[in-house]
């Protein structure tokens, strides 16, 4: 499994005196930000990707950006490897420890340094949680938009490293469209603005290639979020298919009808049936696929709209606006894959993986941010069951490379992190790989922050190409491609 | 589709230029249309002319994308959006016909709707690029959710050519605005801001605030109803779409001014007055100075509230025209830069000198 590092194909690192190490650390963070135990650094073992687990060389806690660029600066004179982790919410294993690094967690900085309702920003430390923003900005009827399911856990560091999205990106954008500017440190402890008090900065758009980087790059010590005003009135629509390509051309209809709508999401049967169990929404479980569409604006426009959307698709009837349903009853386990594909492929992509479900002899339940083309397949496993999520991990490549295949890409908004690391060698070139790592070293020039995530080294496309075709025909031969 | 646009792919052409610069160690200046020509320091090295590399390569308006080559017309790309009722929401200036859309990319400028509806990389969701090395690499694709590798397609949006050259661009697209209502009030800035504080605070149809000789100019756009609430509840004179487009396009007299800056600060900030002529646009957030006036001063009173100022027309001399970088960031800019273009061949010195 990939939560193993191979020497051979990934980056290595001279070992270093554990001892001077710790001295080293216990000289910039406070008496209890270290942890040096087995016992004590086991809940650091995995993020939200809990297949993957190995225990980091140590784990540090600092309060304060300058303990923080302590730890930096001493790990980068020893040449330790550090793995940033905001509230380890990820999905791809991106806070997954690389063997003898510093886990560097940053949920200490956690504070809200200032609002500013006038300018309609916040200024926020990387530990503080997503919904927290939103909370603490509604009584001047602001919030702050990018919403992933997490959002109650996640920190706004991690949806920065991340570039989260959320329910509500088709209408509102990604992380990197409602931020402002970021204080970043390097690996060698330099503090670097990104972005600034205007909408936009001189230079490259660093925040751009900083925002999705996934801890490769710097560590976030602070972030401006930019808000909005929270919408007047919301409201969703339910409607229930036959079929899956019936809703997927009703979503295609709704945005040529020139409506972006807040949210547009659909669950095919298994999900919306395991669901409506957990949840009792009201769905109709008998529906092959369900669209839930929700628009927001002033209540008249959402009206008008909603009669709009409502004459496209004339089984559309009035729904429930709910949180979307936890999915973890499904099964003892699941694995969930985050794919993005042109909406028009839609029913082939479903029908496809439906075959290799099959195939692989484990079911898969589709949720999917219609709106956005993103996927999320849920792999459905029991971890007990020998071999069981070997397989989980195989259906799930070959999910993201059917993704690839029709024109889309391995990650929607999960992330790379190590899970996908494998299928970077399929989506990208040598070439192209070769031109992250160079953006990597122009940052990091000796590879110490995050190594083995997002970016594959070269050795390791060589390997895994030899089993596959890049941009060949050598799997899914049968359908169209870009 | 089929589309309106001349179609010719000089991919491979345009590579072996790349080669052959790199091997002889030679720069190269990047053109499209040659209508931002006056834009950044001047350019050093041979032309690559990159207008004839042109043509739609897709566009689904129901996955509101457009791919297209970096030499096609921007304004074709907008009729043909247009025919389906769709629009590039960052609303570009275009200084000609000859415009460009790798030349809309690379220089990264945004119009009026900026502060409302985003930026020129907010657009940008992939790219196909010629590096240092005459390589072309495909960064992002054609889907908005893409966290697959760096941002690198993003990067390209406004680095001036810099780090590469474009070859295609795909971009979302929006559907337009069902109706679209400009007006203005007459009013001094100080009490346009407090309109304007007020109104951005809301969810309110606006796709547009500018200000200038005592007016405020406001577009509404959106749904007919909500846009014909506001429009009643602001009152003010009715307007017509004209004066919206010579603001795009940068053909409003004062923009027009021999020796211009571009001040970016926050929307709220108050910057000394100094004379000279100014149009307040993105609510604010982007204030167009006429100065005669050597120097650099809107650039300090721009740093001093946290923003940048660039001279946007009429650098003399070695004039710096963009805000020069903390040293840190210089520095990490020139490491970039080598990344992708190692032995300097495009754009040399057309953002920063030695970049």
């Amino acid at each position: 499994m990939l939560d193993q590092f191979d020497p051979d194909v990934d980056p290595t690192f001279v070992s270093v005196d554990r001892a001077a190490l710790i001295a080293r650390l216990k000289a910039v963070l406070p008496a209890d930000g270290l942890l040096t135990t087995s016992e004590a650094m086991r809940v650091y073992e995995c993020d939200g990707l809990a297949a993957y687990r190995g225990l980091p060389g140590l784990v540090a806690m600092p309060n304060t950006p300058e303990e923080v660029t302590g730890v930096l600066i001493a790990c980068a004179e020893l040449g330790v490897p550090v793995v940033a982790r905001g509230a380890g919410t990820g999905l791809s294993g991106g806070a997954l420890p690389f063997p003898g690094c510093v886990l560097l967690s940053l949920s200490r900085l956690y504070r809200i340094l200032e609002i500013d309702p006038r300018g309609m920003t916040a200024r926020v430390q990387p530990g503080v949680r997503n919904l927290a923003i939103s909370e603490a900005v509604a009584p001047f009827g602001l919030f702050y938009a990018p919403d992933p399911s997490s959002q109650l856990a996640c920190s706004i560091g991690g949806n920065v490293a991340e570039n989260a999205g959320g329910v509500h990106c088709l209408k509102y954008g990604l992380t990197v469209h409602n931020i402002q500017s970021l204080e970043v440190l390097t690996i060698e402890g330099e503090a670097l603005t990104i972005g600034g008090a205007a909408l936009d900065a001189p230079g490259f758009d660093l925040m751009a290639l900083m925002t999705g980087s996934e801890g490769l790059l710097g560590v976030i010590t602070e972030v401006t979020v930019k808000l909005l005003p929270v919408p007047v009135h919301a409201r969703v629509l339910l409607a229930a298919f036959a079929d899956v390509r019936h809703g997927g051309e009703a979503v295609a209809a709704i945005i040529g009808a020139g409506i972006i709508p807040a949210g547009l999401e659909m669950m095919d049967h298994l999900a919306l049936t395991a669901a409506e169990s957990h949840v009792h929404a009201g769905y109709p479980v008998d529906a092959a696929a369900i669209l839930l569409c929700e628009l927001d604006g002033a209540p008249h426009d959402v009206a008008a709209e909603m009669e709009r959307v409502a004459v496209e698709r004339a089984r559309f009837w009035a729904g429930r606006k709910g949180a979307f349903p936890a999915m973890g009853r499904l099964a003892a386990d699941y694995y969930c894959i985050d794919g993005t594909i042109p909406r028009r492929r839609l029913p082939d992509v479903l029908e496809e993986i439906q075959r290799m479900s099959d195939a692989h002899g484990l079911p898969v339940a589709n949720v999917f941010h219609a709106g956005d083309g993103n996927l999320h397949p849920l792999i459905l496993y029991d971890a007990n069951t020998p071999g069981e999520m070997e397989r989980a991990e195989a259906l799930g490549g070959a999910i993201l490379e059917l993704c690839i295949a029709v024109g889309g890409t391995i990650t929607g908004e999960h992330g790379v992190g190590r899970e996908k690391i494998n299928q970077m060698c399929v989506q990208f070139s040598e070439a192209e790989v070769e031109a992250f790592g160079g953006i990597k070293a122009a940052f990091d020039p000796r590879g110490l922050l995050n190594p083995g995530k997002a970016i594959p080294t070269l050795a390791r496309c060589a390997e895994f190409g030899a089993m596959h075709v890049h941009r060949g025909a050598v799997p899914f031969a049968h359908l169209d491609r870009l | 589709m089929p589309t309106s646009t001349a179609s010719s792919d000089l991919a491979e052409a345009l590579a072996e230029r790349v080669r052959d610069a790199e091997r002889r160690g030679g720069a190269l200046t990047i053109v499209g249309g040659g209508t931002k020509a006056f834009y950044g320091r001047p350019a050093v090295g041979e032309a690559l002319d990159v207008s004839g590399h042109r043509g739609v390569i897709a566009y689904e308006p129901s996955e509101l994308v457009i791919t297209a080559r970096a030499g096609t017309p921007i304004m074709e790309i907008e009729a043909l959006l247009a025919q389906r009722d769709q629009m590039l929401a960052f609303e570009p200036p275009v200084f000609g016909p000859a415009s460009t859309l790798g030349g809309v990319i690379a220089a990264g400028l945004s119009g009026p709707c900026r502060p409302f509806t985003g930026a020129v990389r907010d657009f940008v969701l992939g790219v196909t690029v010629l590096d240092g090395r005459g390589r072309a690499l495909r960064f992002g694709g054609t889907v908005f959710k893409n966290v697959a590798g760096f941002d690198t397609f993003r990067l390209m949006a406004g680095a001036l050519g810099c780090l590469g050259v474009l070859l295609d661009v795909s971009l979302r697209v929006t559907p337009r605005p069902r109706s679209e209502r400009p007006l203005a009030l007459e009013m001094n800035w100080s009490a346009a801001s407090a309109v304007l504080d007020g109104l951005m605070r809301r969810p309110v149809p606006l796709s547009g605030a500018f200000h200038a000789d005592g007016r405020l100019h406001l577009r509404l756009s959106g749904p007919e109803e909500g846009v014909a609430r506001l429009a009643a509840e602001l009152g003010g004179e009715a307007e017509t779409a004209a004066i919206w487009e010579a603001l795009r396009h940068m053909s409003l007299p004062r923009l027009r001014a021999a020796r211009l800056w571009r001040v970016s600060v926050p929307r709220t900030a108050d910057l000394p007055e100094r004379g000279g002529d100014q149009v307040m646009d993105w609510a604010g957030a982007q204030r167009w100075l006429a100065s005669d006036e050597p120097g650099a001063q809107p650039r300090a009173d721009a740093a001093a509230v946290g923003g940048h100022a660039t001279l946007f027309r009429g650098a003399t001399g070695a004039e710096a025209v963009f805000t020069p970088l903390a040293p840190g960031l210089m520095a990490l800019h020139r490491r970039l830069k080598a990344a992708l273009d190692p032995a300097g061949v495009f754009n040399p010195g057309r953002m920063y000198e030695g970049l």
